[in-house]
């Protein structure tokens, strides 16, 4: 009987699988990461731009003669001693002897500086926000100083001796590379549960999956459904890697490179994947029984969006936990079905010691038996009800006569 | 042979008052959703090889029955057994089914409909690739073979999925309301098609709100009716539940023969009409013509179903079967 289970879901996973594959879904499935990437890059793009913006503000100079000059040439100079990091001065007005300028009105008058020097070189005067003059006050002081004259005209050159990394700084790095692991497997996760919800979806809407039920065990249905899901999401991930590799190698740029994980690359890739299977199997095994739940599409976005939040919050208690080494919570999301993919492959990326991982994909692999099978059960309970709705009036005249 | 463990027999067939091997054997069955009893204490035996037909008004509980005989559902209460096995999923590859709400892929190819429907009861795919192929040249589908489901009329849709139901020779055929959507020439072929499998030894249940389709194809039937079965056997006993029906005309107007009348017989133009007395024709005869009654002409007619169904399961079942537009159409 078992071989006819695995035969079963072989069957159904194999049709699941050619189905998906070559729908034009497939396509937008295999095009859906790019979305957030594209908007990441956008807005990354625009942040850096607003940064860069704000990282270069410009300070007037409003002194006399050709004093402000004298501070503009001693800013370029210190500014190459700082590497860049020295606001620019921009000459506002070269003052005749005796003239005024009144710094307050001409700051307020859109004149395109952050703040604004008067005085002279020797009494200098910041006029600008508190925030500026706290940043820019001791810079100020240096410049002019500099210009002045009583500034160093040479700096000693600073022998450097760099380490490859700190013990501090590789830690910060592989949590760096946990999170990385965690939001990739959250959000494969997400993608492929809801998919094979549709999917489910799609077929009671066909009215095939009566013949389904009737032809083979509903777990093998289960598990035909979800391991051809895995079987895609395999594809997605082969194809996403490589076009990521093609246009590494096309761009002729290096990729941005995490820290590696405390079990070494190949480890950590192989646990990812049994993770994710783990992760994928235990939420699709819980959409497929709410898609049993529900008749219409409308109905599985209502009844799927609590499953979608209790991920949110399991992917936000892992990823808290990540944060809390040694606590409760750690272990705690280690121990809860659902959120042990994540802080197991959190953990393999900070710590080397491999039982661990044993221990717990199977505790998952249990969970994920007890998830299909209850998931089966429950399905075909609800799934297969016919006949005429209890009349109303029939109900309500119970209720009377009790 | 049966083994018994307790009142009910783990392996092996059951068998019928007459002695023969049952294909299915259902006692007690009940299914209650959310309060409301859909079936109610069903009994049902289907000898093998026989055309065994359930016929009730929609909402009866037919489908939810055939679903528990299935093992699509189970029951809440009473047990089945089906080729023999207490599970019938355990025979599943042995059975074929076609549902009411008929379903396929949409963008699947037709040979490849039935060869998917042909894998999920064990047939190899390649086998039933060619089985597929096969099948659909023998019916008249062949041009339709490497169309997609979706491009497919409603009716030839169904027509795949009835020879998907069969690709894999099962022992037994389940058809939930097979006549309904197909045309007069379509039942037909249907019809053919299931006295076929009978008389290869297939055992073949079906459901049906149109008493003509069971009057015409079944050797048993169970008429079903809020859920409850009143009468469960061969369509001969459920028409035998009511007197024949005597047609009498007769030369003299009255007379003693008059007596030799039954109190129902009633008088419509040259006819008199009344139910065959239980003492049978032969007194009858003999007190008409010592009653100088000049009989003329005198028929029995022996019941219809459809005076069965109303007999057995009542007027207002009988008004919900008689509602339904396509019965309306067909009869």
């Amino acid at each position: 009987m078992l071989s006819h289970r695995l035969h079963a879901a072989w069957v159904v996973a194999r049709r699941d699988f050619v189905a998906v594959i070559f729908s034009k879904a497939f396509i937008f499935f295999l095009l859906g990461p790019l979305f957030p990437v594209i908007v990441g890059m956008m807005a990354g793009s625009i942040g850096a731009t607003v940064q860069r913006d704000l990282d270069r503000p410009v300070i007037g100079v409003a002194m006399p003669a050709h004093e402000g000059d004298l501070m503009v040439v001693a800013r370029d100079a210190v500014a190459r001693q700082l590497d860049g990091r020295v606001p620019e001065l921009v000459v506002l007005k070269r003052l005749r002897d005796g003239e005024a300028f009144d710094a307050r009105v001409a700051l307020g008058s859109g004149q395109g500086v952050a703040a604004i020097i008067t005085g002279t070189r020797a009494a200098p005067v910041l006029t600008g926000t508190p925030e500026r003059i706290d940043q820019w006050q001791g810079i100020v002081g240096l410049i002019a100083a500099r210009a002045v004259e009583k500034a160093p005209q040479g700096y000693p050159i600073v022998q450097v001796a760099e380490v490859k990394t700190s013990v501090a700084k590789q830690r910060n790095e592989q949590v760096l590379t946990a999170q990385a692991g965690q939001v990739l497997l959250f959000l494969l996760t997400m993608l492929l549960a809801g998919m094979v919800l549709s999917n489910l979806v799609e077929e009671k809407a066909n009215k095939i999956i009566e013949v389904l039920a009737a032809s083979i065990p509903m777990d093998a249905l289960f598990l035909g459904k979800l391991f051809a899901m895995l079987a895609v999401s395999m594809v997605g991930i082969a194809v996403w890697g490589s076009g990521y590799g093609l246009l590494v190698l096309v761009g002729q740029k290096s990729a941005p490179l995490l820290a590696a994980p405390a079990v070494g690359w190949p480890m950590f890739l192989a646990l990812g994947f049994a993770y994710f299977a783990m992760a994928y199997l235990l939420l699709g095994s819980m959409f497929l029984a709410i898609g049993g739940l529900a008749t219409t599409v409308r109905e599985v976005q209502t009844l799927s969006m609590p499953a979608t939040m209790l991920q949110l919050i399991v992917f936000f208690f892992a990823s808290y936990a990540l944060a809390r080494p040694g606590t409760w919570i750690e272990t705690a999301s280690r121990v809860f079905p659902v959120s042990s993919p994540y802080a197991m492959l959190a953990s393999a990326a900070q710590s080397s010691a491999l039982a661990p991982h044993l221990v717990a994909l199977a505790w998952q692999a249990l969970w994920v038996g007890l998830m299909v099978r209850f998931g089966s059960q429950l399905f075909r309970r609800t799934v297969m009800k016919s006949g005429p709705a209890r009349p109303r009036k029939a109900k309500r005249r119970k209720a009377v006569a009790a | 042979m049966k083994i018994e463990l307790g009142t009910w027999a783990v392996e092996g067939n059951e068998v019928d008052a007459a002695g023969r091997e049952l294909a299915i054997e259902a006692r007690g069955l009940v299914k209650r959703f959310d309060g409301f009893t859909a079936v109610d204490g069903v009994d049902i035996s289907v000898p093998r090889g026989a055309i065994y037909g359930i016929l009730g008004p929609n909402g009866a509980g037919k489908t939810t029955t055939l679903r528990m005989l299935l093992g699509i559902i189970d029951p809440d209460e009473g047990h089945r057994r089906v080729l023999g096995h207490d599970r019938p999923t355990d025979v599943a590859r042995r059975i074929g089914y076609l549902p009411e709400e008929r379903g396929l892929y949409p963008a699947m190819k037709a040979y490849e409909a039935i060869a998917f429907l042909a894998a999920l009861r064990g047939v190899p795919l390649k086998e039933g690739r060619r089985r597929g192929r096969e099948l659909l040249e023998e019916n008249g589908l062949g041009y339709a073979a490497d169309r997609q489901i979706r491009q497919l009329s409603k009716g030839m849709a169904q027509q795949v999925q009835l020879l998907g139901t069969l690709v894999h020779k099962p022992d037994l055929v389940v058809l939930d309301e097979p006549f309904s959507g197909l045309d007069a020439l379509n039942q037909g072929k249907l019809e053919r098609l299931i006295r076929q499998l009978a008389a290869d030894g297939t055992t073949v249940i079906f459901s049906t709100h149109v008493i003509a389709h069971a009057e015409r194809m079944c050797n048993q039937v169970a008429i079903i009716a809020g859920g409850k079965v009143p009468f469960a056997g061969p369509v001969d006993v459920a028409r035998d539940r009511l007197r024949p029906q005597v047609r009498l005309e007769t030369r003299a107007q009255d007379g003693p023969w008059r007596a030799a009348l039954p109190a129902d017989a009633r008088h419509e133009g040259a006819f008199w009409h009344f139910t065959l007395p239980e003492s049978g024709v032969e007194p009858l005869l003999r007190a008409l013509i010592e009653g100088d009654a000049g009989i003329l002409s005198l028929s029995i007619e022996r019941a219809g179903l459809h005076d069965a169904f109303v007999a057995i399961a009542g007027e207002a079942a009988a008004r919900a079967l008689e509602a339904n537009p396509e019965e309306e159409g067909r009869r």
